[in-house]
């Protein structure tokens, strides 16, 4: 029930606006029309922008992710591959030899050179006996002797069995990578085999991945020192300049901006047995790119589809507002047509009951001016007798005005009954301008009646008909200048109609108020002018079943023609 | 052509005297009526040959004693002579046989040539 009040006061609140002014009522209208519908049309629309751009960039993002952390494992497990490829082989030698066969340097020399063949990158291979001392070494230093006890490596390999270093330069400045085995043979000896590699293979299981331009991966170890070069971030054992992600993790895609102020996508995939992590980064504009051409041309639509919503709503509001405005003035000019009416009605009866009145009384002013006539006519010795005749002969004269005046006023009355009478289009006129000439006494007008005789009668209403003319000769009796000019004509224009012109010599009209003339409450009187007289009449004569037309030249006057159709055809009217 | 007999019917006394005064100076000799009774009653007295009746009386009006006439003595020729003159009355009137509907005030050479030929119109 509140809600229903609030809706009810809302809608009444943006569809109508108390009694402003009738122009700025329908501005008001239209414009709050135009953003209701406005809003209702375009907020389901930002909605669905929104909601699509958000599941989309969510699903896009996704399928970016999960190929780049497949890539990072993929290629760190070719990295552990290779690099536990190279341990077992030397873990195979470690315990396939003993210790005596190793560290005898021909024997290592040997095995050095098959493995040479079968296994790229091997730099050196030595033995190292549990003091930590080099034993025997095969390779491009000179090792042999070499005591490793303090180093930490040689602690971690006694420790865990197995070593694999990071990255490091070694005496000729290029980047190896050490691996150590530790075995402890049946006599209960100590057993270390070091290899070196050279990384140079790194950089073709790097190259392999197949990387684009906006794409970089490396390895670093757990404190961020570069162990292959970087296309964005230097060269080996430099800083990576990105802060690594906390503890332990599998595989992770994270969102970084780098120092470059890129924004990055960056796939970390951790070794397992090595201090490696597998680094893939990406940059998002790259990834994105074809979000970002989505994105713009979905704005591109989106802009287009609310260019085209004003433009629809604007159009529909407008025509609405004018319908609806059309429609309160019909039924305005209805309302007064329709007080207007009432109060003829009124005039009408009250007119009809004075006449009657009146008639009583004159009748006999009539017969007794009548009668003293009579008497002073037949006597002959009356005195003053031509003085009395003439006396009473203005007596009668004004009676005779008196009458005249009553019958126009009955007849007025009787003008209130819609009803469809055969009618001498002539004589209605002539009758009409009984209204009026008075005025054109006063004012000297000269009416000229060009009637054809012998007009075929027309079937229509005598009151309404009377209007019509009424109007049109008031509309010309105040377009002339006194001493001005107005003729009035009728004829048959065809078997079925009969045609009337009423031209004047007066001021005469601009198209704009030829335009206008029918139009209610149009009006180009400085005062008293309703705007509703032409419109009425256009509204009879075509309720008739006839025709109005209006012909003007500014300066030279105005013809109105009417055209009757000899039966009315009654029509619902304009 | 024997004489006329007139009957004058009006509530206005000083109108159908005046008027019957008038007649009487252009030798038309008429009885006068001041209600529809009496002019019912004049009636039965005495029947004219032609009547002048006004239609709004009190107590009485001309229709209804147009009515009673035309049913008793149909001969009798009725002209309306009224003030009060709408076209329903008007038709309402010839409806029931008058022989001429007149609006007062009424130019009494006028009102002599229609009581003249209604007079001619009886035979």
């Amino acid at each position: 029930m509140n809600s229903k009040n609030l809706w009810t006061r809302f809608t009444k609140g943006l569809l109508q606006n108390a009694d402003d002014d009738t122009a700025n009522r329908y501005r008001i209208l239209r414009r709050n029309i135009f953003i209701l519908m406005f809003l209702i049309t375009i907020v389901p629309l930002i909605i669905m922008a929104v909601i699509y751009q958000h599941e989309y960039q969510a699903s896009l993002k996704k399928e970016i992710v999960n190929p780049l952390k497949t890539l990072a494992n993929k290629t760190k497990h070719s990295f552990e591959l290779f690099l536990e490829e190279r341990l077992s082989v030397i873990r195979f030698i470690a315990s396939s030899y003993s210790f005596e066969e190793l560290s005898d340097q021909k024997t290592l020399n040997r095995i050095f050179k098959t493995l040479m063949d079968e296994y790229c990158c091997l730099i050196d291979l030595g033995l190292i006996n549990k003091k930590g001392i080099q034993l025997s070494y095969v390779g491009p230093y000179e090792f042999l002797g070499k005591n490793y006890s303090k180093q930490s490596w040689f602690h971690e390999v006694v420790v865990k069995g197995n070593y694999i270093s990071d990255v490091f330069m070694g005496y000729r400045q290029f980047p190896h990578v050490a691996i150590a085995v530790l075995r402890r043979t049946e006599e209960g000896r100590y057993l270390i085999l070091r290899a070196t590699i050279d990384t140079s293979k790194f950089d073709n299981i790097i190259a392999s991945m197949g990387l684009d331009q906006e794409s970089d991966a490396f390895l670093i170890n757990s404190e961020g020192i570069l162990q292959t070069p970087s296309r964005f971030y230097g060269k080996i054992l430099d800083q990576y300049p990105v802060p690594l992600p906390m503890g332990n993790y599998g595989p992770i895609v994270v969102e970084e901006v780098d120092p470059q102020n890129r924004k990055m996508l960056v796939a970390y995939a951790p070794f397992a047995k090595a201090d490696y992590i597998m680094v893939l980064t990406k940059q998002r504009s790259a990834l994105l790119k074809p979000w970002y051409t989505l994105r713009s041309k979905m704005l591109f639509i989106f802009a287009i589809s609310v260019v085209t919503i004003i433009l629809v709503v604007f159009k529909l509001v407008d025509t609405v507002v004018k319908r609806v405005k059309e429609a309160d003035e019909k039924r305005e000019l209805a309302y007064r047509e329709i007080q207007h009416t009432h109060k003829l009605a009124s005039i009408g009866r009250l007119a009809a009951g004075v006449a009657h009145e009146i008639n009583n009384p004159m009748a006999i002013i009539n017969e007794k001016a009548g009668l003293m006539k009579d008497l002073v006519a037949h006597d002959d010795q009356f005195r003053k007798k031509e003085k009395f005749l003439g006396l009473t002969d203005s007596i009668l004269q004004s009676v005779e005005r008196c009458k005249g005046i009553t019958h126009r006023l009955l007849g007025f009355a009787r003008r209130m009954e819609v009803q469809l009478v055969e009618l001498d289009v002539n004589e209605l006129i002539q009758e009409t301008l009984g209204f009026l000439d008075k005025e054109a006494l006063h004012r000297n007008i000269e009416l000229k009646l060009q009637f054809t005789d012998n007009l075929p009668y027309i079937f229509s209403d005598r009151g309404q008909m009377q209007q019509v003319f009424l109007n049109i000769l008031s509309n010309a009796f105040a377009a002339v200048e006194d001493k001005g000019q107005i003729v009035i004509t009728s004829w048959e224009e065809d078997s079925d109609t009969v045609g009337v012109s009423i031209r004047d010599d007066g001021s005469g009209m601009s198209e704009e108020t030829i335009s206008n003339i029918f139009d209610p409450f149009f009006t180009t009187k400085q005062k008293g002018g309703t705007g509703l007289g032409l419109a009425i009449t256009y509204g009879i004569v075509k309720k008739m079943g006839g025709e109005i037309k209006v012909t003007s030249k500014q300066g030279e006057g105005t013809i109105f023609t009417v055209y009757l159709p000899k039966k009315a055809k009654i029509g619902p009217g304009e | 052509m024997k004489e006329m007999k007139l009957l004058l019917v009006d509530d206005e006394e000083e109108f159908v005297k005046t008027l019957s005064e008038r007649l009487e100076m252009r030798h038309i000799q008429s009885d006068v009526a001041l209600s529809g009774k009496e002019a019912l009653k004049t009636m039965d007295e005495d029947i004219p040959d032609v009547m002048v009746l006004d239609l709004k009386m009190p107590v009485m009006d001309g229709m209804e004693v147009l009515r009673l006439t035309k049913k008793a003595y149909p001969g009798v020729q009725i002209i309306m002579l009224t003030g009060h003159g709408s076209e329903k009355d008007e038709e309402e009137a010839r409806r029931l046989g008058v022989f001429e509907y007149l609006h007062k005030p009424v130019e009494i050479e006028n009102l002599m040539q229609i009581v003249t030929k209604a007079y001619k119109n009886k035979f």
